[in-house]
């Protein structure tokens, strides 16, 4: 065992020699490798920094919520579907008020709706024209996963009397109220005078889009103001716990079926969304990145194992002097072998270890700019680095033969 | 006792539609400790003869047995083994890896031998480099060396391994007359110390060296004489 180590090592060492000795052509091969282990480290790396915020940060709705709209949350397709989409009939309040008397499985249920692209103006402070009003009940907070920081929530008799009252997001907040106390002062949403009684605690940012940029008023104020024919409103269904998720899920999804007066054979016309649906349909999206990710880099392996075995060969006939003196002092056919072996397995992998290290890098960018935390993709890295030697193996092969097989007189006469 | 017996050597080269007789019938024994310098006009077959004579290359037909075990029934890796451990081989153009210090050149032959120990190998490579005075020079790469530095390096490579056989293809061609004097003083020592010499030169002050010369006319022997 210890003579392998050993023979292993001096076989090594002679290959980093050889790599010393024949820097440019070394450097050239590498690149190969770089290129390729680092589109698909970067790749994976990108998707998993995506997948970790999606799995773990990304809860959009409150525990145990069912959420229910008029079109699906990510929307693939062609023209012809999307249209489907789009005709289907929009739920209004009225639906979402008989929903509410028929369920009985549910903790609670909500109706709310949001629009984006609005002015908000607190005395000679204003916002830029991109705040969303948001339109909930007393349980819209919970509904968006959302808590406050000071004030009070929005409740009951607000909804009822189509109270004038908002509760702002800390984006608003430091716009319009930059030094001082909000609480029961008055803000202008596109124009139309509200009191302020609550401030949401922040949530920062997700995909980019900042979650504290936000008014939140009640559903009632905000059909009065803010929807138009075309507003289709959401209903989330609250399950009392985990174990009943699935039951409420299949009443909601019944008493939705009446409340749209479908016929038995008609299919749903709404969609009905949970955190782990959002999950799933992301998990769709990112494996055919990945597919396509996976096919470059075997290309560019490909490609740079090619190179390789190239650089190899005439690496060989470029020491056919050196093989002939070593055989000629004793070196067998496979200490040759081993050596022009390991020099391929050496050279790809030291261009994996760079092109892994240059990928988390680089996917890791994305994780900058989404402002989620960054991650190594350790099964990656060891999968391209595993691929590396695989392919050192492969392609270097055959030159390792060929510098094996030489004639040890004929190469000694080599000029 | 017989070292070296060979019989019946021939290395024919097919060339085309002519073939050329490098050796034609070669017969001869070589004792332990023999100093013999092989002799003859270029292309009679001196080279030929010494790469068989080191498990270099492969008779076209004979026999050979070296130490009383038939080489020309050997394995590729046996006869490896056999160039490793029992010959220590010197070229006229030194073929040291020019990249390598001369203490590295040196130390080559005891990798392939199987000297795991690091330290092990250091200290032999260092004895042999002593014993053919370069312990100065030993971290000098070949290019940083005299003629007769390198063809020092490359003894010191042959013996390292404390083969029984030194063989020596025309070792001073390449040097001036007054180094190739110190490099036979070299193989002298060697000699002295037990080695079996066999070199091959055209100079007859080089074969003087030697206690016994065979002459190679077109493959032949044509003359074995004993000179001490
Ligand atoms: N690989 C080969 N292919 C064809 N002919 C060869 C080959 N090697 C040697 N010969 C021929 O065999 C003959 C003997 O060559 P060898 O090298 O043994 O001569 P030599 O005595 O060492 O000559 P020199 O003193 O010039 O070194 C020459 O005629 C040479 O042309
Ligand atoms: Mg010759």
């Amino acid at each position: 065992m210890k003579q392998i180590v050993q023979s292993i090592r001096d076989a090594f060492s002679m290959a980093i020699e050889a790599i010393q000795d024949n820097r440019l052509r070394s450097i050239l091969t590498l690149f190969g490798m770089i290129v390729g282990v680092f589109a698909i480290i970067a790749v994976m790396t990108a998707i998993r920094t995506l997948e970790t915020s999606i799995n773990s940060g990304l809860n959009i709705f409150g525990s145990n919520v069912i959420y229910i709209q008029k079109s699906p949350a990510i929307q693939m397709g062609d023209h012809a579907s999307r249209r489907k989409y789009w005709r289907r009939p929009n739920i209004t309040y009225d639906m979402g008020e008989e929903l509410k008397s028929r369920m009985v499985s549910a903790e609670w249920v909500s109706i709310g709706d949001d629009r984006g692209g609005i002015v908000v103006k607190a005395g000679k402070y204003k916002t830029n024209p991109n705040v969303v009003v948001s339109g909930v009940d007393e349980f819209g907070l919970e509904v968006s996963n959302g808590s406050l920081s000071a004030g009070r929530n929005i409740i009951h008799e607000d909804v009822a009397y189509g109270r004038r009252v908002v509760l702002i997001g800390k984006t608003v907040l430091n716009k319009v109220f930059p030094y001082s106390d909000p609480i029961d002062k008055k803000i202008l949403i596109n124009g139309i005078s509200y009191r302020v009684v609550g401030i949401i605690e922040p949530k920062g940012e997700l995909f980019g889009n900042d979650q504290d940029n936000v008014v939140i008023i009640p559903i009632t104020s905000y059909l009065q103001y803010f929807s138009h024919s075309h507003t289709s409103l959401g209903i989330s269904v609250k399950a009392p716990s985990a174990e009943d998720f699935d039951a409420v899920k299949e009443e909601a999804s019944d008493q939705m079926r009446i409340v749209r007066a479908l016929q038995p054979n008609e299919e749903n016309n709404f969609e009905m969304i949970t955190n782990d649906s959002l999950i799933e349909t992301f998990g769709a999206f990112t494996a055919g990145i990945k597919m396509f990710a996976f096919a470059v880099s075997i290309i560019a392996l490909i490609v740079a194992g090619i190179g390789i075995m190239n650089i190899m060969l005439v690496s060989v006939t470029e020491r056919i002097k050196e093989i002939g003196i070593r055989k000629a002092i004793g070196a067998t056919r496979n200490n040759i072998l081993f050596q022009f072996l390991l020099e391929a397995v050496f050279l790809s992998l030291l261009g994996g270890i760079i092109g892994v290290i240059l990928g988390v890098l680089a996917g890791n960018g994305i994780s900058l700019i989404m402002t989620v935390k960054p991650v190594v993709p350790m099964d990656w890295v060891f999968i391209g680095l595993g691929v590396c030697s695989a392919i050192g193996v492969i392609f270097g092969i055959y030159p390792a033969y060929k510098a094996a097989s030489l004639d040890p007189i004929e190469s000694l006469r080599f000029e | 006792m017989t070292l070296i017996k060979v019989k019946d050597f021939y290395k024919i080269y097919q060339m085309g539609l002519t073939e050329v007789r490098a050796l034609n019938g070669v017969t001869m024994e070589i004792q332990e400790n023999e100093y013999l310098a092989i002799m003859g006009q270029s292309g009679s077959g001196k080279s030929t003869l010494m790469n068989l004579i080191g498990c270099l290359d492969t008779p076209t037909s004979g026999d050979y047995y070296l130490d009383g075990v038939n080489v020309a029934l050997m394995s590729d890796d046996e006869l490896a083994m056999i160039r490793n451990k029992q010959i220590g081989f010197v070229f006229q153009t030194f073929n040291l890896l020019p990249k390598s210090s001369a203490l590295r050149n040196v130390e080559l032959p005891l990798i392939y031998s199987g000297i795991y120990s690091k330290e092990e190998r250091m200290k032999m490579a260092l004895i042999a480099i002593e014993k053919v005075g370069l312990g100065d020079r030993m971290h000098h790469k070949p290019n940083e060396l005299s003629g007769g530095q390198r063809q020092r390096v490359a003894i010191a490579r042959a013996l390292v391994n404390n083969p029984a056989i030194i063989l020596a293809d025309e070792p001073t061609g390449n040097l001036d007359s007054k180094t190739g004097v110190e490099i036979m003083s070299l193989f002298d020592e060697l000699h002295k110390i037990g080695h079996t010499i066999i070199l091959v030169t055209h100079e007859d002050e080089i074969a003087k060296h030697a206690h016994r010369t065979i002459h190679l006319v077109d493959g032949k022997i044509s003359k074995d004489e004993n000179i001490k």
